[in-house]
Order: C-alpha cells, then structure tokens, then sequence
C-alpha cells in the first residue's frame, strides 16, 4: 500500500491539474459565446447572399458560369477544417476519421484527390499518412475575420476556376449545440445545389450583364461558404473543448475523492497500530 | 424626400442599417446614384466609397472593398467582403498598407500575380485614407 506522502502527492498533483483544466473549461465557455456571436452575425450576409445567387442562377436559366457547371471529375479536391491544438476531445479525430474513410472508399490512387488543410492538427495528420495537403492554413485566431482567411478561401477558389480540381468538398464540424456537434459533409464546388432561401424571387436587371455579375459574385458566395463553415467549426472546437475539460474536471473531483478516502484511511490504519503498540508496550510493562 | 432602408453587409456583421434619401457608389460599370422607387437591380461594385444622404445634405461615406449592390423596391443592401465608416478607419494602418503596396509595386514588377494583388491592397489602402479624410 502508498505511504501516506505518496498519497498526498497524488492528490496534490491532480488538484493542480483539475485546476488546469477548470481554468481551460471557462477559456473555452467564453471563447464558444464570442464563436457563437460571430457565427450569428455572419448569418444575414449569407442569407443575402444566398438570396441574390439563387435569384439570378435560378431566374435566369440562359446564364451560366464554369462554377455552376460539373465537369467529368478527374480529380477531387478535399477541404479538411481542423483545430490548430488538441486537447478538444474527439472534435479532430471525428472529422479526420470520417474524411480518411471517404478517400479510401472513393479513390484508389493518390492522383486521384488533394487535399487542403485548414488547422495544423489536419495537416499533420495526413503529412503522417503520406498526403502532403496542396494548401494549408495554421495559426488561425479563434474569432477569424474574414480578412484572416481571404487568402486561402480565394486561393481554394481559383484552384477549382485552373481545373486543380473538378469538384471539392468541404468537411467540418457543425455546431448543433454546447454539447453536440456534428461532423458534416458538404459539396462546395461546382455550386449545383444552390437553394433559394423560400424568398420571394426579385426579377432584376443586371449592371452590365448577369454573366458579369456571376463573375463577381458566384467566386464571392463560394467563399462565403467557406467561410461560414469555418465560423461554424471554430464554435464546434470550443464547444468540444468546453466539454473535454469538463469531464477533465469531473474525472480529476472523482479521483482527489477516492485518494482522499484511501488517505484517511492509511492515516486511521496508522494511528490504530500506533496504539495498538502503546497499549502493547504498556501491558509489557505491568 | 421619399427615403428607403439601406443595409451594408459584410461577412464580420453588418455595418449600416439606416434610412437614406440617395445612395451613390460606383459600380464597376460607373458611378450610380439611386433614390427611392428604382426598379429592381443588381451591380457589382469598385473599390470606392459609396455615399449616404440623409435628410438635405447630411451625408456619410462608407469605404467599401468589392462587393455588390442589390436593389430592391423598398430597400437597397450592399454586400462587401470589408466595409467601413470613416470614424470607423484605423488610418495609420491604412497608410502602413499604402506604403508597403507602393513599395511592393516598385520592387516586384515582373511577377504577375503578385502585381495584381499589391495593385489591389493600394487601391483598398487609398480608398480608406480617402474616406476618412472625406473626399470622394
């Protein structure tokens, strides 16, 4: 059985550490409100945005574009959106796993896809597999403006417009609630399924043509898109974390409460013999 | 004057929501004016400065970086990927970026793309020093 030091030390040491991860639980808890504010402002410029695209692609069914038309797929291009940092439960394993299987069941050669990492956890995760990712992103802030992401959001735009690759599909993790996030699955490129919101159609005219405003804003929408996705993924990191350094917590209470009780009762067991031994000398005596 | 509701909308949230007589902002196919009662339009923006009139003279100016301009019969949105009011400019940065993107264009001038992108950020850099300094 431990000495009693040794239990102590035990239970010092997991004190410490459940107020480690107390601390990071309420980072976490307060980063996810600011997420979750983000996410909500972006709201109304992807609703606009949504509306006009649908009106003018769906309206008008003359106007095409190469982004709104799918192409015979030589190549598939994944979008992965990651955590930059662990220590977030299953958030990254759940996305990466889901991607990794789909590559294995769709594609049999290495020629066949690349792949785009944002999140350095994603990167590295293929970098192990052999699959260096064609563009990544690490470092990102937890609350990313849009000017923080512009660079590769346009980038993975252009590559589909140079023909890198034919179609491209995006994974993350969407925020259902604090305690749910789903990994979710979306076709980004070519924008085949563009929805209208349930708005009313406007019939416009267009300042010069439709061709050039798809031109505008057809790159624009798809950018929104990722965007969006990847607000959403930052609110599902945070809440994931939240939720890890949760059960940390709760995992290091139950484990300072059974060394405590082991502790009392090594300290109990040696005061008994203690006696136990007075009484014996003392009777030895008599 | 008959007004309409104008919205400026950016991925970070919105930027202006207010009752105006007159926008002017400069679609790339040139400068538009629009008051209540346009019909139905859509037109994608410059670089530039799109103009507020409120009641009589007052006006505002907002720098707006790419974008576009929808009208409807009642209300006119303008979706920018950045758009600020001039108190809004953080100015010294502006002038930071005008310097490198003058600097740039100097040095690089064989490199395409990267010419392209540095025309860009001076075009956007100008636009806010002009903004905030108030001409249009």
């Amino acid at each position: 059985m431990a000495s009693l030091r040794d239990i102590q030390t035990r239970i010092t040491s997991t004190k410490k550490t459940s107020q480690i991860t107390k601390a990071m639980q309420m980072v976490s808890a307060s980063k996810l409100s600011r997420a979750e504010s983000n996410a909500k402002s972006f709201v109304p410029y992807m609703d606009k945005i949504q509306e006009v695209v649908a009106s003018i692609a769906l309206g008008s069914k003359d106007v095409t574009h190469p982004m709104l038309v799918s192409r015979p797929v030589k190549k598939t291009g994944y979008l992965v959106i990651t955590s930059d940092r662990g220590l977030a439960g299953a958030y990254n394993s759940s996305i990466l796993r889901s991607v990794y299987k789909q590559i294995q069941e769709r594609h049999t050669s290495k020629d066949e896809y690349v792949v785009i990492a944002l999140g350095r956890v994603g990167r590295d995760f293929f970098r192990m597999r052999g699959i260096e990712a064609i563009e990544s992103v690490t470092g990102l802030p937890d609350q990313p403006s849009f000017a923080d992401v512009k660079e590769i959001v346009r980038k993975t735009v252009d590559l589909f417009s140079e023909g890198a690759y034919d179609e491209l599909y995006m994974y993350y993790s969407h925020f259902v609630n604090a305690i749910q996030q789903d990994v979710t699955m979306k076709k980004v490129l070519p924008l085949t399924d563009i929805e209208s919101s349930g708005g009313r159609l406007s019939s416009y005219e267009f300042e010069p043509s439709a061709e050039e405003i798809l031109e505008v804003l057809l790159p624009q929408y798809a950018e929104s898109l990722i965007y969006g996705a990847l607000l959403d993924g930052k609110a599902s990191e945070h809440a994931a974390r939240m939720t890890a350094m949760q059960s940390a917590t709760d995992n290091a209470k139950e484990l300072i409460r059974a060394l405590t009780l082991q502790y009392n009762r090594a300290r109990q067991a040696a005061i008994t013999q203690e006696i136990t031994e007075i009484v014996g000398g003392a009777a030895a005596l008599e | 004057m008959k007004t309409f509701n104008v919205n400026i909308v950016t991925p970070d949230g919105p930027v202006v929501d207010t009752n105006v007589e007159l926008v002017s902002a400069k679609a790339q196919s040139g400068e538009l004016g629009i008051m209540a009662g346009h019909v139905p339009m859509v037109a994608p923006l410059q670089i530039g400065a799109v103009r507020l009139v409120t009641d009589g003279k007052q006006s505002e100016l907002v720098a707006i970086s790419g974008g576009f301009l929808e009208v409807r019969p009642d209300q006119v949105t303008i979706l920018a990927q950045a758009a600020e009011k001039a108190e809004n400019i953080d100015v010294a940065r502006a002038k930071e970026a005008q310097q490198r993107a003058e600097q740039l264009l100097q040095s690089k001038q064989q490199e395409n793309i990267d010419f392209k992108r540095a025309e860009l950020a001076l075009k956007r850099a100008i636009n806010r020093v002009n903004v905030y300094e108030g001409k249009l």
